[in-house]
């Protein structure tokens, strides 16, 4: 069975880090990751800006809608992601659009820049 | 990190917020200030033994609260009761548990704090100390270290400027969208004020000051969060982030200024350069471009640009083009002559320059960069006259330094005239 494991925290705090706080933390966490990549066990891994460079995209009858944010209704759930390789945020939003098109109703997309990436947990 | 480390950073990243709704609660500052004092005393107790709460800032304002109405009340055995205004909202102070704090409420709090930090009677210098010690919640000793001035000094003006707060109107009704938006500007201004303190300190400087950036985009980015769709604060944030991007190519290791050209690209910090790119990209999607997003997008050309020779001086100096309709100034048009004098040569710099020669008789940065275009055009002789004339405006150490290395430079080549010769 593949896992997400998605990962929560307080950003006003996690933001504020000194530069060595910040460092301490993803050494400890590279750790973790270098056993679980020796496993064979790892999979994508993202660690993404912080949510005030987010834009969302929200379903909304024929022309969604989109808002300056990260995607804040507590009413729906995390259901999947994409992760898409683009040029420009106008070009994401509109993966955003054909998605939502493909799959009309309600709902959202969330599109948040990736700080750090590594394919195969390397 | 232990955990009295983490409830360091979870106070400090409450304190704005809660502060805030204490003023709103009591409208004196110093009484806001104490309740959250008290609160982070509290949960410095608490924490520990009990676990974090799950709204760290909900707590401390509900504990904070309660803390100082006891004491009011403890006060107002031996003195008159407080006017009913001095102490609103003293229904059941449980409820107050269940407020959100992305409510409209708390966004506007927030913004009052910082507003009334902008006071227009206060100067820049004092707005900034204000700023700092109460939203950012520095010490006293750490303000007056990043101005270098003495304890007391920076107390004694942090004393003054909250008198003159408190003398002053601070507005608590909630604001207009006009009202609102003019709070934005001034506190924009002033975020970006604290931010220059930090920027624009000398080399053996930066470790007391560069804090300072990195407060200002903490709060830009608080602001950020509260009102996610300002334009003028991403490009602000976008700005910052992209200038404070080159913190540690900046000066080397003697404290000496490493200019943007001869800067090591590698120490350039890619993640603030990935952020302040991002939140661009979202400004510019609103058609409604502001001074700071324009500045932003100057400073991403130059982030972008992966050796010196990859920059693209076209835009910039379409960008500058643009920013001189927006703001005129002859510094603007002083910045736009360097794109000029990359893409059209130093003649053609220097004759857009000429004519700020009054405006700008006083400034250091004018002489510098004229110095060096007539250096280009091998005027040897008024470059010297103009690098003279830098030397004698330069507000710090760092800045003499810079252009004595052009002097030196000059004298080392008229002395040596054929070795430079065959050096071209």
């Amino acid at each position: 069975m593949l896992y997400a494991i998605l990962c929560y925290n307080e950003e006003a705090i996690t933001s504020a880090w000194s530069k060595e706080e910040d460092d301490a933390v993803m050494g400890r966490l590279m750790k973790v990751q270098d056993g679980l990549r020796q496993q064979g066990k790892l999979g994508p891994v993202a660690r993404l800006l912080p949510t005030t460079a987010a834009t969302t995209l929200r379903k909304s009858g024929e022309a969604p809608i989109v808002i300056d944010g990260p995607f804040a209704e507590t009413k729906e759930q995390l259901l999947g992601f994409y992760m898409v390789d683009v040029g420009s945020l106008d070009e994401a939003l509109g993966i955003a659009n054909d998605l939502a098109t493909a799959n009309p109703g309600v709902g959202s997309y969330e599109i948040r820049p990736v700080s750090i990436f590594f394919q195969n947990g390397t | 990190m232990t955990d009295i480390a983490w409830i360091h950073n979870a106070l400090s990243a409450a304190r704005p917020q809660a502060v805030a709704a204490l003023l709103r609660y009591f409208r004196d500052l110093d009484t806001a200030e104490e309740a959250f004092q008290d609160a982070c005393l509290r949960a410095l107790k608490s924490w520990p033994k009990n676990g974090p709460p799950r709204d760290p800032a909900a707590w401390l304002i509900f504990v904070g609260r309660n803390a100082a109405i006891d004491q009011v009340r403890k006060q107002s055995r031996t003195t008159a009761l407080p006017d009913d205004d001095k102490i609103s909202d003293l229904d059941d102070a449980e409820a107050s548990m269940a407020e959100r704090l992305d409510g409209s409420d708390y966004r506007d709090d927030v913004l009052r704090l910082l507003f009334v930090c902008c006071h227009p009677d206060l100067p820049a210098t004092q707005q900034i100390a204000l700023a700092l010690r109460i939203v950012s919640g520095l010490s006293v000793n750490q303000i007056a270290r990043a101005f270098l001035v003495s304890d007391a000094a920076m107390e004694q003006r942090i004393t003054r400027a909250k008198g003159r707060v408190a003398r002053g109107n601070v507005p608590f009704e909630a604001p207009g969208a006009v009202e609102r938006s003019e709070r934005f500007a001034a506190v924009a201004a002033m975020i970006y004020l604290v931010f220059n303190e930090g920027y624009s300190a000398d080399g053996d400087e930066q470790p007391a000051r560069s804090p300072l950036c990195d407060e200002a985009i903490r709060l830009a980015r608080l602001l950020l969060r509260l009102f996610p769709t300002e334009p003028e604060m991403m490009g602000l944030l976008a700005l910052m982030l992209l200038q404070h991007a080159r913190r540690a190519a900046r000066f080397d290791a003697e404290g000496q200024v490493v200019l943007l050209d001869d800067q090591d690209r590698k120490l350039w910090s890619g993640k603030m350069i990935a952020e302040g790119l991002a939140l661009i990209d979202k400004a510019l999607r609103h058609r409604r471009p502001v001074p700071y997003q324009v500045q932003a997008a100057i400073a991403a050309l130059h982030a972008r640009a992966q050796r010196p020779e990859d920059t693209d001086w076209t835009e910039i100096d379409i960008l500058y083009a643009t920013l001189e309709v927006m703001q005129p100034s002859p510094v603007i048009t002083l910045n736009r002559s360097v794109a000029v004098a990359k893409l059209r040569g130093p003649q053609a710099a220097l004759d857009m320059i000429e004519p700020l020669a009054a405006k700008l008789d006083s400034y250091f940065n004018f002489h510098g960069v004229r110095g060096a275009y007539l250096l280009q055009l091998g005027r040897k002789g008024d470059a010297r006259e103009a690098f003279d004339r830098a030397i004698a405006l330069a507000r710090t150490p760092a800045e003499a330094a810079h252009i004595r290395t052009h002097l030196d430079r000059l004298i080392a080549d008229s002395t040596t005239p054929k070795r430079a010769a065959a050096q071209k």
